[in-house]
């Protein structure tokens, strides 16, 4: 309390004035670009420098161990005239389209059912996402020994059903190959799905569906016309993802059928692998691997479009 | 339209009873105010009575006809929810014409009615808004709107005004009587806040801890409340309550701890001696030599009225002037309940004595 504070701090002609360095150095642009550097760095140097890459060796007749010459459209000319090719551009569509659908109708389902109040409704919850914590290659060998042909556990109690009289070849014969693998990619995209959309489900507040009740609406309208139409923007963004993760998937089909039998199963980024890694002819591969793009943005672009159209979504200017 | 009966209707959510015997008759095109505080079961019988609970025992019936396993939606009643609950991805036309859709209306049957009810609310102008772009006085009749298309035999409104800033509140409670007053429809309507219900209601019903304290008219439990519950809820600022003993030999009088003398008109016989709860509303409260002296702490004027808060021995009590004094805190005041406006109160049940 006795002493007093007697160094005031000195003012100074240079403080006054000031700098252009200190303007800058308070802006509040200048600084937001320091702080988006790391992040920007992080993405161009592990997402866009390999995605630049790829593209630019699908131009390139490179191997492993040789880097390559520029060849143009080289590697897509031959990819167009590839049958090999179109078969993994055909599987994969049709791969993407049928389980995503399937995780779609199943995880909306599975949503609707554990919104409900139920016993034990965390644990429930929480059980259906085992599938999707499980690593893809560990449960790509269970099903791979669900499917086995001697072995299966499907063919075996199906025999003791007395429903079929031998085993049913689940890899091996290309459509039930086909079904098998989608099958697994279901079981595995279902969670996903379910999680999310019940996550949307409980923004729906409750006196909405109180409201349609009291409206007169059946437990089939207050779907259709209140659960439906408020879910769509998650619906949008969960199938999107949902989309991706099953075009670009790798680990299951590598795990389970490596592409056979005779290509049946070979999807685009397994085929890109196998080309590319394997038979070291890395331009076609990454050519395989580029030409996944386009559908991606249309499907991309699909979802985009989809969500924009809401217009109720995006609030009024003269609130 | 349709009258109402509630008759000693019981709610238990597992073992724990939250009405214990509710029964309120209420007569056709009534306006009825379940008023209370929260937790008092006022929503959950607003609730039971469009068909979103279950009772639990006890009967409801709307005219004639028992509901208790009754389908919500064919009670023909129609209720406004405490946050609108308009159907946000629907334009304000298709949030009112929605039951009539659901119902197999055809579009010109929607169109028509819902111009009515946007006519009567003033809502033309807002027809293909979305709930998002309108404030909330213009959602709250959108969500009226909503009920009146219906047309139905009772209105019900859960504290319908809650969500609205003060200013709102008043002028859509005004709005609400005039619709009822137009309508004559049958209404139960639930607030927490006693303005609302003095303001509005034909009859009040008062309740607290799933029994109804009492019933009446608004200025009935004004003058008369059966009970120490009602006193202290309706009326605002809340009656001064002071502890005191009954004498009633001779001119009777209330004698409080510190001997101070507290004037009543008559008394309860033989009751001399007696505790009890002596009660005087701020309003009925005035400056008098012969009064009871007590220490004015807060002074508040609102300009229409002048409140103060004074102490009297340990305790507070309040005072409502319209006319303007000239009193600081701090200055000793002389107080006197009018006696013909002081009420008694059983010390042990709160009863009016």
């Amino acid at each position: 309390m006795s002493t007093v504070q007697t160094s005031m701090p000195v003012r100074t002609s240079a403080e006054e004035e000031v700098s252009s360095w200190s303007r800058l150095r308070t802006n509040r642009n200048f600084v937001a670009l320091w702080f988006m550097m790391p992040a920007g760095a992080f993405l161009i140097l592990f997402l866009a420098y390999p995605l630049g890459l790829g593209v630019w060796m699908s131009f390139t007749d490179a191997r492993i161990g040789r880097s390559g010459a520029f060849i143009g459209l080289e590697n897509y000319e031959w990819l167009w005239d590839d049958a090999i090719f179109w078969l993994s551009v055909f599987n994969t569509v049709l791969y993407t389209v049928v389980a995503s659908a399937i995780k779609f109708a199943i995880g909306l389902y599975l949503a609707l059912l554990l919104n409900r109040n139920m016993p034990f409704k965390a644990f429930i919850r929480s059980i259906v996402l085992i599938p999707f914590i499980v690593p893809t290659v560990l449960s790509a060998i269970a099903f791979w020994w669900i499917y086995d042909s001697q072995f299966s556990i499907i063919s075996w109690s199906l025999t003791r059903l007395g429903l079929i009289s031998h085993n049913i070849d689940f890899l091996g014969d290309p459509n039930s190959a086909r079904a098998s693998v989608i099958v697994a990619n279901i079981w595995r995209g279902v969670p996903f799905v379910a999680i999310t959309l019940l996550a949307g489900l409980q923004t729906v507040s409750p006196s909405l569906y109180e409201a349609a009740t009291l409206d007169g609406a059946t437990s089939w309208q207050r779907f259709r016309y209140i659960t439906y139409p408020l879910l769509t923007p998650i619906i949008a963004v969960v199938m999107t993802f949902s989309v991706l993760f099953t075009f670009t998937d790798f680990q299951l089909i590598w795990a389970l059928t490596r592409g056979g039998p005779v290509n049946a199963t070979h999807l685009m980024a397994t085929l890109s692998y196998q080309r590319g890694i394997i038979s070291g002819r890395l331009g076609e591969g990454a050519a395989i691997a580029t030409a996944m793009i386009p559908f991606l943005l249309v499907a991309i672009a699909i979802s985009w479009f989809g969500m924009q159209r809401r217009k109720w979504q995006q609030g009024g200017n003269n609130d | 339209m349709s009258s109402v009966h509630i008759r000693d209707v019981r709610k238990s959510f597992g073992n724990f009873e939250v009405l214990h015997g509710v029964t309120v008759p209420i007569e056709d095109g009534e306006f009825v105010v379940l008023v209370g505080p929260s937790g008092c079961g006022k929503s959950t019988l607003l609730r039971m009575l469009a068909g979103l609970e279950n009772i639990t025992s006890g009967t409801i019936s709307i005219g004639d006809r028992v509901v208790n396993n009754v389908q919500p939606k064919e009670r023909d009643i129609a209720m406004v929810f405490q946050n609108y609950a308009l159907y946000p991805h629907m334009t304000v036309a298709d949030n009112m014409g929605f039951s009539l859709k659901l119902r197999g209306a055809d579009t010109d049957e929607i169109n028509k009615r819902v111009k009515r009810a946007s006519e009567i609310l003033a809502l033309t102008p807002l027809l293909d808004r979305f709930p998002r772009q309108l404030s909330g006085g213009q959602r709250q009749r959108v969500a009226m709107g909503r009920a009146i298309v219906r047309d139905p035999q009772v209105f019900l409104f859960d504290e319908p005004l809650s969500n609205l800033d003060a200013k709102l509140r008043v002028a859509m409670r005004a709005e609400i009587k005039e619709l009822h007053q137009r309508l004559k429809t049958t209404t139960v309507y639930v607030t927490h806040d006693q303005i609302e219900a003095m303001t509005m209601a034909d009859k009040i019903v008062v309740m607290h801890d799933g029994i109804v304290e009492q019933m009446g008219s608004p200025l009935d439990l004004y003058d008369k409340p059966d009970n120490q519950f009602v006193a202290g809820f309706i009326g605002s600022p809340a009656m001064n309550f002071l502890d005191g003993t009954l004498k009633a030999n001779g001119q009777p009088y209330v004698e409080l701890d510190n001997g101070a003398r507290l004037p009543l008109t008559t008394a309860p016989t033989a009751s001399d001696g007696r505790p009890v709860v002596y009660g005087v509303r701020p309003e009925h409260l005035e400056f008098a030599s012969d009064g009871i002296e007590a220490e004015i702490i807060v002074v508040e004027p609102t300009g229409s009225e002048t409140q103060i808060v004074a102490r009297l021995g340990k305790q507070d009590i309040i005072a409502v002037f319209r006319d303007r004094h000239d009193v600081n805190p701090g200055d000793k005041v002389h107080l006197r309940p009018r006696a013909v406006s002081t009420h008694l109160f059983d010390k042990d049940n709160g009863r009016r004595l």
